[in-house]
């Protein structure tokens, strides 16, 4: 299976504020924000044809996500998730005495994941947190 | 027959637009209609009426799922999480009245706990920056009516902030910026070909996480200094540039947001902007402002600030003021570890800490107030669902240039349900009557013993 590393980072988008507003617990906030923005060059470096299910890992956790061309790009090299739960289960945690945890910037490993699903906010939060629950 | 509302405040993100109409259905209690909102907070205003709305409390049980429970369960238990801790975090604020706020913070007194806003994972680092180095800042009516030079820094408003720029920033004329976006000149830096860059003058498409490379760069360049011919994957003939188009306004301003904040360097890059705009100071007019998030974050930090002088985590568990981020702050504590109990108010972080801050909330004692579902009411313990402040309630919040403004209440809130303030007041009785019993418990034991 082809592997890409990437540079990941987060933020807003106008889908992932108005889905968040309609409801977390709907379909609507997964598709705004259950996705990864990839540059087409990378895309291709991947070999798969978007949009197509992805695993992103990085050194703090992993998570799949649906793969799309970059909406605001080109800027190959970056990948983007909008801020939600998704991006957070792979973002550095780590807050260098600031508070702020490293939210742009983590570096992730992308590869085909057309077996899996795209969970929903709450299963993904609550499969990944609660004791017991098998992931 | 409806009515329509005018002069509505929409209570979504620090723009606080203050000119928003709202239809409601004749008794008063239903949004049929949104106008002048942006899709965002249209969805805000629509989702009140919402058929599937959460109105009583629910608590979960061993199998993980949630019965619900009366305000009277749901305060009862709340106030014994907070009383019974050792060092409770509540976290949250930003989307909740300054009212509100004050009322938590008699609570947080009385539990010693750590009181934290959403700041921490969006303008904290701004925060510190502007304790180190000061602020020079203005208010959004200024730059509508004066700002000829619109700097947009690691943010993109055209999707966080949707009419900054029509309200604002670039569109609109003001009194003396007459020729509205035509008179303005646009720069915007940010590693993407965001909405907000495809409309600027100069796109500065910088390196990821290179912000501190690049303000310096322009720091040199205004001086007319030497630079290397790439910094931040930038030529340098293009930040010489950008550098006399800032120097050439009347008036400037830099707005920022997360891309720096969030990126490494952190406050340190925030510093090194406050310092460019300092610089340009010496040439022309300029300001810089936090692009900030919530509707009321930047009041949540006031509230904060005028009762115990520090913006956002604040430790209250030795009983006097303490602020030390990296220490105090939210996901140390949690990551660490070092707090007992987690009450969560107007805010996500299910949604929005790192994941493994939030696997700790999700193992202890944890109440969360929120009007929707969330992923933090679905891991939380207690989930009690409240009034919207803005839609079914007023109060004062503040908006991103430290302008407060009192929303407004356009909708009865659905019947029986409580706001925040109200829910805030009957915990603090009851946490009250708790701490009394624990003291006169506590005294009792000593006198046994001293006996
Ligand atoms: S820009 Fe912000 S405050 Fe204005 S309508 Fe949109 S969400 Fe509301």
């Amino acid at each position: 299976m082809p592997k890409i590393k990437l540079n990941l980072i987060s933020g807003r988008t106008i889908q992932q504020g108005v889905s968040m507003e309609g409801g977390k617990e709907k379909p609507a906030y997964r598709e705004a924000c259950g996705i990864i923005e990839m540059d087409p060059a990378d895309v291709k470096r991947l070999g798969i044809w978007v949009p197509a299910n992805v695993r992103v890992t990085s050194p703090y956790g992993s998570v799949v996500v649906k793969a799309i061309n970059a909406t605001m790009g080109p800027h190959p090299g970056v990948a983007f998730i909008p801020m939600g739960p998704w991006a957070n289960q792979v973002v550095d945690p780590n807050t260098y005495s600031t508070g702020m945890p490293t939210f742009k910037g983590t570096p992730v490993e992308v590869e085909p994941a057309e077996m899996e699903k795209v969970l929903g906010s709450i299963e993904l939060v609550q499969s990944t947190t609660r004791k017991g629950v098998v992931k | 027959m409806t009515k329509l509302v005018t002069d509505v405040i929409c209570p979504f993100c620090g723009t606080l637009c203050d000119d928003l109409e709202i239809e409601v259905s004749d008794d008063g209690k239903k949004v049929t209609g949104v106008y002048n909102a942006c899709a965002i907070g249209a969805e805000k205003f629509l989702h009140s009426a919402a058929a599937d709305r959460v109105t009583r409390p629910r608590m979960q049980q061993a199998d993980g799922s949630y019965k619900e429970v009366s305000y009277d369960e749901a305060v009862e238990y709340a106030a014994r999480v907070l009383a019974n801790a050792k060092k409770p975090l509540m976290y949250g604020w930003s989307s909740t009245s300054c009212e509100a706020q004050s009322k938590g913070h008699e609570i947080a007194e009385l539990v010693g706990a750590v009181v934290d806003n959403t700041a921490t994972v969006c303008h904290g680092s701004t925060l510190i920056a502007l304790q180190d180095v000061g602020i020079p800042s203005c208010t959004l009516g200024e730059i509508k009516n004066r700002a000829d030079r619109i700097l947009f820094w690691g943010c993109n408003p055209a999707h966080a902030h949707p009419r900054h720029m029509s309200r604002y920033s670039i569109f609109p004329r003001g009194f003396f910026t007459g020729k509205g976006h035509k008179g303005r000149k646009m720069i915007v830096v940010d590693p993407r070909v965001t909405d907000t860059a495809k409309l600027a003058d100069v796109h500065l498409q910088v390196e990821q996480g290179r912000d501190y490379e690049l303000l310096s760069a322009l720091r040199v360049a205004i001086r007319g200094n030497k630079l290397p011919d790439v910094v931040a994957g930038i030529r340098k003939e293009r930040i010489y540039e950008a550098a006399d188009l800032l120097k050439s306004g009347r008036f400037g301003i830099i707005f920022f947001g997360m891309g720096v904040t969030q990126s490494l360097g952190k406050n340190h890059n925030i510093d090194e902007a406050i310092m460019l705009t300092k610089d340009l100071n010496d040439y022309t007019k300029f300001s810089i402002m936090a692009m900030r998030g919530h509707y009321n974050v930047t009041g949540s930090g006031e509230v904060l600030g005028w009762q115990y002088g520090y913006p956002f985590c604040v430790d209250l568990s030795r009983g006097f003021a303490r602020y030390n981020p990296g220490e105090t702050s939210s996901n140390d504590l949690l990551v660490r570890g070092e707090v007992d109990a987690v009450f969560v108010i107007g805010s996500d972080p299910g949604a929005h800490f790192p994941i493994s801050s939030v696997r700790k909330i999700a193992e202890l004692p944890s109440v969360a107030v929120d009007p929707h579902i969330t992923p933090t009411t679905e891991i939380s313990k207690l989930h009690v669902p409240v009034a919207f402040v803005g839609v079914e309630v007023a109060g004062c919040c503040y908006r991103m240039d430290n302008v407060p403004i009192e929303s407004r209440k356009v909708v009865e809130p659905p019947e029986g349900m409580l706001t925040d303030e109200e829910f805030l007041e009957r915990v603090l009785q009851r946490v009250k009557e708790l701490k009394a019993e624990q003291g006169a418990a506590a005294a009792a034991a000593k006198g046994k013993v001293t006996a």
